[in-house]
């Protein structure tokens, strides 16, 4: 399951909107525009199986979601789906990491506390004796001019 | 029949004895007759892994993944809270503290690491500098990167981070680091070839008992660390995946 956001979550001034998750469970999110800056040299790692419920998360991955790891581990990756980003761009993921490849792209992703963060995300399936038994996304700090790029691509896409 | 045990190039130069001393160590402890052979570069240690020369091997991150998948190597131990790092460093009077001001045709020095030169490309990737827009400057250690970035041959250096530390304090003050990598999952391990793995546990055991005697002790030390560390074969793959990851 995945809750609505919490107005005492929320950090500054929001806009609130009804996402629509797994194409049909509606959850409502709560945003601001206030941007956490990707912290320098670290990664940020997660793991989910194969429906994408998160089982793994790193020590970074908790610090930029805002959230505790009780309340990650369990949930649905889309936890961190920001209305900003177009869901083709995660039909892209699935689609070709279902296919057994790499998926690379740059992902805006909602915190706890409603504000956002840039990342470049790598997606792979992880096998283990012939089988996905689920996927990994690594994410590394992107450049401002990449950040650019999609924030005039991305509202095109939807 | 002779086994043959081989140490990843990056770390070979410091601890060259240490590592005959744990030779001679596992030898008399495990009764197998192992020959250490030392490679130079890591062209040549590739050739012999290849070749399926090679029973036992301190690996680095970065061959770790092929010695697992193509190779039918497992893991054994890890020196204990070791991990690899990765430094990016310019010259103290270089006005930039940002990766992100940095420009193409930045001319940067590294060593042939694998690792520690890819952990060092994404932390240059908020510049949007990659392979196609650098000017490479190889060096053949991690001195040498700290030349080149002295004398003003090269703007940005990539260090492994125990490489950069200890360096002397005169060399480090006349050098800037711009970023310092945090990821603490990646680390060198000891891994154990096919023709060997009927003997694996009883050798990791030993590995990870290994400090708990004087004697075991006094080698470790002459290796440059204080325990040996069990690598799970999950925590190898999950390794290899982050590498994987890494290396797009
Ligand atoms: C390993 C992995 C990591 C993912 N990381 C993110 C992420 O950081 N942010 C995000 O919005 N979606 C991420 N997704 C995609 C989500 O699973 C989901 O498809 C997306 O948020 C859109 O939500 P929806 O599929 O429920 O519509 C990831 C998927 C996988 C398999």
């Amino acid at each position: 399951m995945i809750a609505d956001m919490n107005a005492e979550d929320i950090v500054g001034d929001y806009q609130e909107v009804s996402l629509q998750l797994y194409g049909s469970i509606k959850r409502k999110v709560l945003y601001t525009q206030i941007e956490t800056p990707y912290p320098d040299g670290k990664l940020i790692v997660s793991t989910t199986n194969p429906d994408g419920i998160i089982t793994h998360v790193n020590r970074s991955f908790v610090e930029m979601s805002g959230y505790r790891e009780e309340e990650l581990i369990g949930a649905p990756h889309s936890i961190l789906r920001h209305p900003d980003m177009p869901s083709a761009a995660f039909k892209d993921l699935w689609d070709t990491v279902r296919r057994g490849e790499k998926w690379q792209g740059f992902v805006k992703n909602l915190r706890k506390d409603g504000g956002y963060y840039w990342v470049k995300a790598t997606v792979i399936p992880n096998v283990r004796g012939g089988k996905v038994v689920g996927y990994t996304s690594v994410r590394r700090k992107p450049s401002r001019s990449k950040i650019e790029e999609c924030c005039k691509l991305y509202p095109t896409l939807f | 029949m002779s086994f043959q045990f081989t140490v990843s190039p990056d770390f070979t130069p410091d601890h060259l004895s240490g590592w005959y001393i744990f030779n001679t160590w596992l030898q008399k402890q495990t009764g197998i007759a192992m020959h250490l052979e030392m490679y130079n570069d890591f062209q040549g240690q590739r050739e012999a892994i290849q070749a399926d020369n090679v029973d036992l091997i301190y690996a680095n991150p970065f061959d770790a993944a092929m010695l697992v998948r193509e190779k039918g190597f497992l893991p054994l131990v890890k020196a204990e809270g070791a991990a690899d790092e990765a430094l990016i460093v310019v010259n103290a009077d270089n006005a930039i503290n940002d990766v992100a001001d940095l420009e193409p045709g930045t001319r940067v020095t590294y060593t042939e690491d694998p690792d520690v030169r890819l952990m060092g490309m994404i932390m240059l990737e908020p510049g949007d500098l990659d392979n196609d827009n650098i000017v490479p400057v190889l060096a053949d250690n991690y001195v040498l990167v700290a030349k080149h970035l002295l004398k003003a041959e090269a703007d940005v250096g990539i260090f492994l981070a125990e490489a950069y530390d200890d360096l002397s304090t005169m060399v480090k003050n006349q050098l800037k680091v711009l970023v310092r990598s945090q990821i603490s999952v990646i680390h060198h391990a000891l891994m154990i070839g096919p023709r060997l793995q009927d003997r694996r546990e009883e050798i990791e055991s030993l590995l990870v008992e290994m400090s708990n005697d004087d004697r075991g002790r006094g080698v470790l030390q002459s290796l440059g660390f204080s325990a040996w560390q069990k690598v799970d074969d999950e925590a190898m793959e999950f390794m290899i995946d982050l590498m994987d990851t890494l290396n797009t």
